[in-house]
């Protein structure tokens, strides 16, 4: 009887030694669909691997998510695995608190992994010859267009702009005024709070210019093609007058759109399923349009893994996310939220091809990707993006000139970066 | 012997209050009032003495000062207007009047709200075009305006949120006070033939009084308090127009992980707060209490 109950003990604790916990900090604002996904993954990874468990934890938006992440890895006890801004790459390695995916990576398989992913989405996952971060849930800014307002106003409803002049001319159309003068519809709304810069790489990137060197360590806020595209930005209202002056705030952009108070504008991917279920109108998905050439950032969320972690933990939080990123799940994935789907296998697969055939929207962020770039990120990322979207408010309010206004974020993310040059 | 024991007695009574405090209050603004003097500690550099680097940083830093002088602002904006508004309010439902339960209840719904919901409602209130506002607004001709994407309306904007915010909640002190106010009094006034003007004046104001310099720490310690509504609406901007001192403390020390530099600012917020509150109790009070 004895010897049966020591057995049961030790079989026991072998299995509890077995079991390794993964704890999985995800970001997500409100319960709901998302959750529900990810905790699905979790029991379907679980089912496969029995001796791993995968513990997610919502942990609020981006900004709760790191900050939770960072104080949790001071107190000493952070997650295992984290979903994070793509930005938060400097930070995180300047708190040492990650470490690459490469110490991990050693077979062949593993290393073709890595490259299965869009290199546009590397781009803000790799610094100084590592990969720090793993792909998720990625977007990019696209235009929206409201197909009926074109048609209105005599355009092809089929057919967004194409570059610069086009949209100005084009928005010059879809701007309505009523009798006493005041503007009923928009022709254009870029968004301009909380986090202008990111709008503002779309502006830039097709005026041919890149805002930050590779190692993060240097700005080009006050480059003329810089302070040129902030022109344009700001000439939309100021000088077109196509667009409401002052500062758009971004929560309330597609609501505009569905209200039809504006005729295009320009957001995330991830608003797709948004604007899908809530636009009681046709709608159209482009491309941003070009300037000198066709552009856009990036955005959204990475796998990081966290420095103070086992080495068992380690490995099996590789495995679970390779398993989560699989070409099936990456197309589900991008199908029940709008991020677009991270590798280019994911968009081969049969689920994928059924999507994009009855809804081709969907299809567009891919093939923007080609011209997509690094979202800015540097080292004391938040603090020198700061310095460039109090420029860039400044400027489209008109307190100061958009040269003025590049040259002192400049000015003041030069002070910030001294210290990390070298 | 008996008296030792009442000191040990007494001493445990507020042991477990003190220890709270201690804990809670005093050695966190000590420890911050340290970590001011040193510099922000990094894995690959060690946090250092700078003495008093931070603060000289500060004097440099216009977004410091930009936050300071929001929230004077902001304070001179919501704390004479929610009071006066709560003593209006109270004094209307305090009267006799049909409906009179119904009236304080919707008075005092917007402190039951969280602020963050608030923040919410407001958000698109003030949307431009066909928000609330704008729809008002449009009645009388008037031209759309950005109301929380210019410079010059999104603190006043905030501030009428926090304003409707807080009223109900002073209302509700008044409310309390003009009912402990003996009716033997105002009886009185009237048999002397005393006008409504004059019974407020000389009777009701001065018999709040108390209530006044309670409400009003309360709204001077919230005008500095309050962030919430700038987090969903605003985040400080355009261009840092709505930027509060404890905003800005919160986005140095947990946006850019500068902890000595919100540390030094922390002792900036607290030295403040302290200093209203010497007025307030220290000098204020002495002079409405009638007993």
């Amino acid at each position: 009887m004895k010897k049966l109950l020591f057995g049961i003990l030790a079989a026991l604790s072998l299995a509890a030694q077995a079991q390794t916990e993964i704890s999985f900090y995800y970001p997500v604002a409100v319960g709901g669909p998302i959750t529900k996904i990810i905790d699905g993954y979790a029991a379907a990874f679980e089912k496969e691997n029995p001796g791993i468990k995968v513990k997610p934890i919502y942990s609020g938006t981006y900004q709760e998510s790191i900050v939770k992440a960072l104080t949790a890895n001071k107190a000493g006890d952070p997650p295992v695995i984290s979903v994070l801004l793509s930005t938060d790459m400097y930070s995180l390695i300047d708190e040492d608190a990650i470490i690459p995916w490469d110490d991990l990576i050693k077979a062949e398989v593993d290393r073709a992994w890595v490259k299965s992913f869009f290199p546009g989405f590397m781009e803000n996952s790799q610094t100084g010859g590592k990969t720090w971060g793993i792909p998720f849930q990625r977007s990019t800014i696209v235009l929206y267009w409201n197909k009926e307002l074109f048609k209105e106003a005599g355009l092809d409803p089929n057919k967004a702009p194409a570059n610069w002049s086009e949209m100005v001319e084009y928005a010059r159309k879809l701007t309505k005024k009523d009798g006493s003068g005041n503007v009923a519809q928009w022709g254009l709304q870029v968004p301009s709070s909380g986090f202008p810069y990111w709008l503002f790489q779309g502006f830039t990137t097709q005026n041919n210019i890149v805002l930050m060197n590779k190692d993060g360590t240097q700005t080009y806020y006050d480059h003329p093609a810089v302070i040129e595209a902030l022109q344009f930005w700001v000439d939309l209202s100021r000088k077109h007058g196509v667009m409401k002056p002052g500062i758009i705030e971004w929560g309330t952009t597609p609501r505009d759109f569905f209200e039809r108070k504006v005729a295009m504008m320009w957001t995330t991917t991830g608003n797709l399923t948004n604007v899908r279920s809530n636009a009681k109108f046709d709608f159209g998905v482009a491309m941003l349009p070009a300037g000198k050439r066709r552009g856009t950032p990036t955005g959204g969320g990475n796998f990081y893994l966290f420095k103070k972690s086992s080495p068992q933990q380690r490995e099996a939080a590789l495995r679970f996310v390779r398993w989560i990123t699989s070409p099936e799940r990456a197309a589900q994935w991008g199908i029940d939220t709008g991020y677009v789907a991270v590798r280019g296998d994911a968009w081969d697969t049969p689920e994928m091809r059924k999507y994009v055939q009855g809804f081709p929207q969907a299809a567009v962020a891919r093939d923007q990707l080609q011209h997509a770039v690094a979202e800015l990120s540097t080292h004391d990322n938040q603090r020198v993006t700061k310095a460039l979207n109090d420029g860039l408010q400044a400027a489209l309010t008109g307190t100061k000139t958009a040269e003025a206004a590049m040259k002192d974020a400049q000015r003041e993310a030069e002070r910030i970066l001294k210290p990390y040059r070298k | 012997m008996n008296r030792i024991t009442a000191q040990v007695h007494g001493w445990l009574l507020l042991l477990p209050a003190a220890v709270l405090l201690a804990v809670f209050t005093h050695y966190p603004a000590g420890a911050t009032l340290w970590h001011s003097f040193f510099s922000t500690p990094k894995p690959s550099r060690p946090g250092v003495f700078v003495g008093l680097d931070n603060y000289r940083g500060m004097v440099e830093d216009p977004v410091f000062w930009q936050s300071l002088a929001n929230n004077l602002w902001f304070a001179l904006g919501t704390i004479p207007v929610s009071i006066a508004l709560a003593l209006l309010m109270a004094v209307w439902v305090n009267g006799k009047l049909a409906g009179r339960a119904f009236l304080r209840l919707a008075y005092f719904t917007p402190t039951v709200l969280p602020m963050i919901a608030v923040a919410n409602i407001w958000l698109f209130f003030f949307t431009p075009q066909y928000g609330l506002l704008e729809q008002f607004t449009g009645l009388f001709g008037l031209p759309n305006h950005n109301w929380l994407g210019s410079r010059e309306s999104a603190l006043g904007c905030l501030i009428v949120v926090t304003v409707w915010k807080e009223a109900g909640f002073f209302m509700i002190f008044y409310l309390a006070a003009l009912q402990a106010i003996p009716p033997s009094l105002y009886e009185a006034a009237r048999i002397e033939g005393a006008g409504g003007w004059t019974v407020f004046r000389r009777i009701t104001f001065p018999l709040l009084m108390p209530t006044t310099l309670f409400v009003l720490v309360n709204a001077v310690i919230n005008s500095f308090r309050l962030v919430d509504h700038i987090v969903v609406m605003t985040r400080g901007g355009p261009d840092n127009a709505t930027s509060l001192l404890l905003y800005y403390i919160y986005e140095v020390g947990f946006k850019f992980w500068d902890v000595a530099y919100a540390s030094a600012l922390t002792m900036v917020l607290l030295v403040i707060l302290a200093a209203a509150a010497v007025v307030q109790f220290g000098f204020l009070e002495r002079r409405i209490h009638y007993r």
